[in-house]
């Protein structure tokens, strides 16, 4: 870690007078496994590098990457940023980070313990997570994936303007895909889970995961075109959250795109909801002590009982608007810093999930969503997508049901949230969900 | 759980993508800033082929990344194979991209970004082990060769010398004028012509943001065959996105071109005309009311919805998820799975096209598949390790995103031939529906073949007249389903807009296209009551 940060501070070290110089560099490896039939179908060992060179001039940006750190293509890379940034447009709010004094939290998001893990021990739990899969249900006809993946990333960031630090992450993943078939019909369902290290994951839960979601949609229909209540599942809540997290970044804000933009203090959504990105929780995976652009992470509420508390900012957002940075500079070595969350998550409420569904009594349980990224428009907050899951009658799961979608609008599905869970889930992403229950959604089916 | 997006398509993938590396978290970045979809091809298009050039001294400013000595590709060979793998390759990329991106009527940064290395594969029985480097010379080479022959530790093969011997590919195309010699200050005009064009075109155009890309791609793939084949590979991509403020609130609009070709893309398309198609969509939608919901005749214009093809067969057709039976098309060779008026087509070979390569990421050259053939069901697409398994030949259908992913069964161009009724008149017998002017991305599920995609441009039909502009509904359906109730094909085919195709997390640049043509009846999933 400190080779990379030492790699950073000589980068940022070479400023020219007049001159802020940023760069970021990244490292990681990975291995995953897939299974099928018992063998391993493929075993990738992955390592792999970059740094990202972000140069401001005279108000004027310039970036350059490279997926190297070779010492050559390094230098041509500054120079290339250099060269890049002549033609960018002047911008007053243009300009690096610099230490605020924010403390770091405390964060160990590295296991060792990872490193060490065998590759045949990788192999055997890819196989036997298939097997599980296979074994769990007489109507699971196989799987389309069953992996087993782990990786461990660092980062550095050093800049002319005072910012040297590095952090590093390790993780660990399961994946299942099961394919259930009766009568003609073929269903599928996803089991995943993550985690820090392999303590974490829990093989026979995954497996399930998987079987059930697959088989319970055997028979799926269409349902009539109505208005109706539906719970969406934690994993679905939390694909929407990352949408709404889009909402309330500070660049769309800035740029008159975001349906939030004229409402901070306001009641934007039901009492029942807060939501927070709070990158300092080490359960998310998006957790770490830094963000993109060096400065340490904070919890930021959001939305704290329907009431619009905050926006996302990174550095120039933060600038332009008159506000602190909240640390939300999200990035890879390959692009610049842009707002982003780190690790969303709503506040759990009180009722169990099953709870949740006696309240909502009739309805749809929502257990996937497709279509998310072309169906939601995050400008207007209109979204049509397509759903598949249980209808929910008199409090109970009943029938499966497919082909239908759902639609509103984000601004009116953040009031008419009339039950929250207690089911904290976390998702690959960082995102956390529950499940939640909305009324009178419209549904188009049959 | 889709960690997979794209423009034209996705389906979905439940592995996560690397989680605990960087850069991998929920972003919003400024070039998705308007609403342009996430899932379009970021600042960097990347792909498919233009012309073949072989190993050795390279032509072009640019063009010097991939100067690989022969012995050292045999030699890694030899060492991917040493634990007694069956088959072994080695895939050498080289990578360089520009973009430049306009928002909020100033040019906000100009980017370049550079990636090279080497992926090499060892095939064992079904067993593949992978293992990519960026590390070019011999060492970083034979390293990666190990690792990726780890995977058949138990065997002993031995030393196998290899002989490589080049396969020759026809020049397809030519770049008339490769970007990498175009200056920066020429490139980033385009973006502010773009954002006068769409201002100009009304006071309620509140945003506009354009961006330009373009990418060098050269890779060598070498394996255990004997193959030895390289080609480069340009690609030049300009996108237009605007916000329309009005009494409906914010409504936005889209347009972009994208092809393999290299900055003469600006002859044949003028950035003000992009421009203010973009903002006409916009303002358009200011106007629109809700789309209706429910089951209806649905008309799609040429060209604006090719992606239905790509989603509700395309991915039902690659052979690597038929075999898993994750294919409703399993076991229908030979069978009437479309409307006889339907047949559908994945050509790599169409020049100039976002989805043409000349070869494909395993050497295989591209070839036109004709996949279902007056509504009969003829080929699934395939690639080197499916159709080695079925004992049959390639069809260049093996792709990958970059030197750090295995290769997999993936579309190119995939598209309706033309039919043979006229499209007014097609508007014209239908009574009411909806008419889909542009479509957006797409998923499908491919076990259960159904999908969904969003309706970007639509407006209503009534009387067999088009009335008012729908806002953005989706339309859900079952790809069979689909095939079947096809009654009316025209004469007008066109090519949509470049997508990127996303599939188990890797993205390729894909193309579609389709002539104007009615779907008797699909799931139109409006916000209208």
């Amino acid at each position: 870690m400190s080779e990379l940060l030492g790699l950073a501070e000589r980068i940022a070290g070479q400023a020219l007078p007049g001159e802020q110089l940023e760069a970021y560099v990244a490292r990681g490896r990975s291995t995953s496994v897939r299974a099928y039939r018992g063998e391993v179908e493929a075993l990738t060992q992955a390592e792999s590098a970059g740094v990202g060179v972000r140069v401001v001039v005279d108000g004027r940006q310039g970036f350059a990457s490279a997926g190297t750190l070779d010492e050559g293509v390094i230098a041509d890379t500054l120079a290339e940023a250099r060269d890049n940034a002549r033609f960018g447009e002047p911008d007053p709010w243009y300009g690096l980070a610099e230490p605020d004094g924010v403390a770091p939290p405390s964060l160990e998001l590295y296991r060792p313990s990872v490193a060490a893990i065998p590759t045949a021990r990788k192999v055997e739990l890819a196989i036997e997570l298939e097997r599980l899969v296979t074994a769990g249900d007489p109507r699971i006809i196989g799987v389309r994936t069953a992996s087993y993946g782990d990786g461990a990333g660092e980062a550095a960031v050093a800049t002319s303007t005072g910012i040297a630090v590095a952090s590093r992450a390790t993780s660990c993943w399961l994946s299942a895909s099961a394919l259930a078939a009766d009568g003609g019909e073929t269903q599928t369902g996803h089991g995943v889970d993550v985690g820090r290290d392999l303590d974490s994951l829990d093989l026979e839960a995954t497996a399930a995961e998987a079987v059930s979601r697959a088989t319970r949609m055997l028979g799926a229909r269409k349902a009539p075109s109505q208005r109706l209540t539906v719970v969406l599942e934690p994993r679905v809540t939390a694909a929407f959250l990352g949408i709404i997290g889009g909402m309330l970044s500070g660049e769309r804000v800035l740029k008159g795109r975001s349906p939030f933009a004229d409402r901070l203090g306001e009641e934007i959504a039901s009492p029942l909801l807060t939501l927070v990105d709070d990158a300092t929780d080490p359960r998310s995976l998006g957790a770490d002590t830094h963000d993109g652009e060096g400065l340490a992470t904070r919890r930021i509420p959001l939305i704290g009982s329907g009431v619009l508390r905050s926006f996302l900012h990174d550095t120039y957002t933060a600038r332009r608007a008159g506000a602190v940075s909240t640390a939300s500079a999200v990035r890879g070595y390959a692009s610049t810093p842009a707002v982003g969350a780190h690790a969303l998550q709503i506040e759990p409420g009180t009722r169990s999930a099953a709870e949740v569904l006696a309240e909502a009594g009739d309805g749809l349980l929502v257990q996937s969503v497709s279509g998310l990224h072309s169906g939601v428009n995050p400008v207007s907050g209109d979204f049509s997508v397509g759903v598949e899951g249980l209808r929910i009658r008199g409090g109970e799961l009943a029938e499966p049901v497919r082909e239908v979608t759902i639609a509103s609008a984000l601004q009116r599905m953040l009031r008419d949230v009339v039950a929250v869970g207690a089911d904290l889930e976390w998702e690959h992403d960082g995102t956390a969900g529950v499940s939640l229950a909305l009324r009178d959604v419209s549904l188009s089916g049959s | 759980m889709a960690t997979a997006v794209s423009a034209s398509a996705t389906i979905s993938s439940a592995s996560p993508d690397r989680p605990g590396s960087r850069g991998t978290r929920v972003q919003y970045d400024r070039r998705d800033g308007l609403g342009q979809r996430a899932q379009e091809p970021r600042s960097e298009p990347s792909g498919a082929s233009v012309r073949f050039l072989r190993p050795g001294p390279s032509e072009g400013r640019r063009a010097s990344g991939l100067v690989i000595d022969e012995s050292v590709l045999q030699r890694a060979l030899g060492a991917a194979l040493r634990t007694g793998g069956d088959f072994a390759e080695v895939f050498v990329e080289d990578r360089r991209g520009t973009s430049a991106y306009l928002d909020d009527g100033k040019v906000e940064e100009v980017t370049s970004s550079r990636s090279r290395g080497a992926g090499i594969r060892v095939v064992v029985g079904e067993t593949t082990g992978f293992a990519h480097t960026a590390d070019l010379g011999e060492a970083g080479l034979l390293a990666a060769a190990e690792a990726a022959a780890a995977v058949a530790r138990q065997g002993g093969g031995g030393t196998r010398a290899v002989a490589l011997s080049a396969r020759a590919v026809a020049p397809e195309g030519s770049v008339a004028i490769p970007p990498a010699g175009v200056a920066k200050a020429r490139k980033v005009e385009l973006l502010k012509r773009a954002d006068e064009a769409a201002r100009a075109e009304g006071g309620a155009i509140r945003q506009v943001a354009a961006s330009y890309g373009d990418s060098w791609r050269s890779i060598l793939v070498a394996n255990s065959e004997g193959l030895l084949a390289g080609d480069q590979q340009v690609k030049t991509l300009f996108r237009v996105s605007c916000v329309a403020t009005g009494d409906t609130g914010m409504q936005t609009g889209h347009e972009s071109v994208g092809h393999t070709v290299g900055f003469e893309l600006f002859e044949r398309y003028h950035v003000d005309d992009l421009a203010r198609r973009a903002a006409r969509r916009a303002l358009t939608k200011l106007t629109a009311r809700p789309a209706p919901s429910g089951t209806m005749p649905v008309v799609l214009r040429s060209g604006g919805g090719g992606v239905l093809f790509h989603e509700a067969c395309g991915h039902g057709l690659e052979a690597d998820l038929v075999a898993k039976s994750a294919s409703v098309f399993r076991g229908r060779v030979g069978e009437l799975v479309a409307s006889p008026l339907v047949t559908l087509v994945d050509d790599g070979t169409m020049s100039g096209e976002w989805g043409a390569i000349s070869i494909d990421d395993e050497g295989h050259p591209a070839q036109r598949n004709v996949l279902i053939r007056d509504g009969v069901l003829t080929d699934f697409m395939w690639d080197r390790l499916r159709a080695r398994q079925e004992g049959r030949a390639g069809s260049g259908n093996g792709r990958r995103q970059s030197y750090q992913h295995l290769p997999m069964v993936r579309m190119t161009n995939t598209y309706v031939l033309d039919g043979a009724d006229d499209p007014d008149e097609i508007v014209r017998q239908t009574d009411r529906g909806v008419y889909v002017a542009q479509l957006g991305g797409g998923q499908v599920n491919t076990a259960s073949g159904d999908f969904v995609f969003g309706m970007t441009e639509a407006y209503l039909i009534e009387d067999g007249v088009l009335t008012e502009p729908l806002r953005e509904g989706n339309l859900i359906g079952n790809g069979p389903e689909v095939l079947r109730n096809i009654d009316a094909i025209g004469d007008d085919f066109a090519m949509g807009s470049p997508g990127t195709c996303g599939k188990d997390g890797q993205g390729v640049p894909v193309g579609d296209g389709q002539p104007t043509l009615r779907v008797t009846a699909l799931t139109v999933g409006g916000t209208a009551g």
